[in-house]
């Protein structure tokens, strides 16, 4: 491998991160959303978390090679949410400190600016299932002091709720990795992508971040793993077009 | 036995203004669109839809047909944000009973099943509760004690499913990779309407894979023959999602897109219409 093939790129290490949102979790269904997120779970797949579930994106379950192995339709998808064998990696317009998000709408519900998507499966996924966020362009845009409409309930709420199963593991952004390891669960900057400050975090995030006295970057791909990348799963650099730098 | 075969234009006549309507098929995926289309060519409007909502929901709100819409979402899957649902909402012109996809597809089972509610993990602590003030709460009678969402009923007046097969009598089969829910908005509506892309004569089903039966005869109340009934969404394997289509519907302008494939006097019009499109970009 030439010194050249080692330079990571941006949207590798965001894969890196991603991925690393599944470690441990065992035999769950890997649910991510979007194109990151979804070579991140595949490569977790590949290498350190090979008892994950993935589907084709459709109703059914594949293994690495993606042959079937298994019928997962919208129905019983649900039942693995509610069951709890799940961790989800969704998108979010925007987030806040304790991890609310929301995707249904920005300005006022009763008379939106910008229709988004809707709750869609936000609500009974925080209560039922780990859930991790992916932010592709991190910005105060996103990250947010208050949210328009909880869709994904945040640490505050879901303990206010008395929720049992609530977890938010990670957020990725194309700039870090957050989580909400602090003793009331505002959200903590992780990790930094090489080549990212903490001001560059700071400056685009629209509230204060926990930080740790020294703040790690997030960790190089090993040369498999950037092998899975380039040659297998994303040949043709899709991901550059998401995540760039 | 029973033939309950109707044309798209029977079907419609049986439904009317001011009524609660269930859309089968979830986002752009085998959606009832010719029974849509067929109800855009009808004077009936002010209606309560509920669905997991893609083109139907669309189309039915940019002809202003929607007083409220009972859904989760409304998403074209490969377009990620319905235009005309979401003008309409930036528009302020229908209500939204905005739920989660879990507690839908709960209140369909309550229906199904002549309840009044179920319980569900889902809902607490989110906006869902804030913007729906009339959601109760029901709390467990046993050790546990835990507080659920009691999602109502999704009780309709009609529905309108699309399956690849059916016969006469309103047995209907699916045979792509997912159901969807399209049994349980017919066990949850008064009366259920099934189109399908091909009719099989009496005894057709003999060789079926038996879960491939999805809808059963009981309860339906008509069988429409309407091939390309879901265009321009998926209805696998007979065919996969009119992506081309789907782009012009989302790019062009209702009056134009309206003007062009809508104003004929039947279906048969609009595949039509459809076709020479294609032909035209080809």
């Amino acid at each position: 491998m030439t010194s050249q093939a080692l330079v990571v790129s941006r949207a590798e290490y965001c894969v890196i991160a991603c991925a690393e949102a599944w470690r441990g979790d065992g035999e769950v269904l890997a649910s991510p959303m979007g194109l990151i997120p979804s070579l991140g779970a595949r490569l977790a797949r590949r290498t350190f978390a090979p008892d994950l579930l993935l589907t084709d994106g459709e109703a059914t379950l594949v293994g690495a090679d993606g042959a079937a192995e298994g019928w997962l339709p919208y129905r019983r998808h649900l039942t693995m949410v509610t069951g709890g064998r799940r961790h989800v990696m969704m998108g979010a317009s925007q987030l806040d400190r304790f991890g609310n998000q929301n995707i249904s709408c920005i300005g006022d519900w009763a008379a939106p600016a910008r229709q988004l998507l809707g709750v869609r499966g936000a609500p009974v996924n925080t209560l039922n299932n780990p859930v991790s966020y992916w932010v592709p362009r991190h910005s105060p845009r996103v990250f947010v002091p208050e949210v328009d409409m909880v869709c994904g309930v945040g640490y505050d709420r879901a303990a206010a709720a008395g929720a049992r199963y609530h977890r938010l593991p990670r957020v990725v952004s194309d700039l870090a990795v957050l989580d909400f390891a602090t003793p009331d669960h505002r959200m903590r900057l992780a990790s930094l992508h090489p080549g990212v400050t903490v001001e560059q975090v700071r400056a685009a995030t629209g509230f204060e971040l926990a930080l740790p006295d020294d703040v790690p970057y997030t960790r190089d791909p090993t040369p498999e793993e950037l092998h899975l990348i380039r040659e297998v799963l994303d040949p043709e650099g899709r991901r550059d077009g998401e995540v760039r730098g | 036995m029973t033939d309950k075969t109707m044309t798209p234009e029977e079907v419609v006549a049986r439904l009317h203004s001011g009524m609660t309507l269930g859309i089968g098929g979830w986002g752009s995926r085998r959606k009832p669109m010719a029974l849509v289309r067929a109800l855009l060519r009808s004077p009936v409007t002010d209606l309560t839809v509920i669905s997991y909502g893609g083109p139907d929901v669309g189309l039915l709100a940019a002809a202003g047909r929607i007083r409220e819409l009972v859904a989760p979402f409304a998403t074209l899957d490969s377009i990620p944000l319905e235009p005309h649902f979401r003008a309409a909402r930036e528009a302020g012109a229908f209500a939204l009973t905005e739920i989660d996809e879990a507690m839908f597809m709960w209140g369909l089972h309550a229906a199904a099943n002549r309840l009044p509610f179920l319980p569900v993990r889902a809902g607490l602590g989110s906006d869902v509760m804030r913007v729906n003030p009339g959601l109760r709460t029901v709390t467990s009678p046993y050790e546990d004690g835990e507080t659920f969402v009691a999602v109502p009923a999704l009780r309709m007046d009609a529905a309108l499913v699309h399956l690849n097969r059916a016969d006469r009598l309103g047995n209907a089969q699916y045979l792509g990779p997912d159901p969807y829910f399209d049994d349980l908005f017919c066990a949850a509506a008064d009366s259920a309407y099934v189109s399908c892309e091909r009719l099989v004569e009496p005894g057709g089903f003999a060789d079926a894979v038996p879960q491939t039966l999805l809808v059963g005869r009981h309860s339906v109340t008509g069988v429409v023959e309407a091939p390309n009934g879901a265009h321009f969404t998926s209805c696998v394997p007979d065919y996969g999602r009119d992506e081309p289509f789907q782009k012009l519907y989302a790019t062009t302008p209702w009056d134009e897109f309206a003007a062009r494939f809508l104003a004929g006097p039947d279906e048969k019009s609009y595949q039509s219409a459809v076709q020479a499109w294609h032909e035209e970009v080809r």
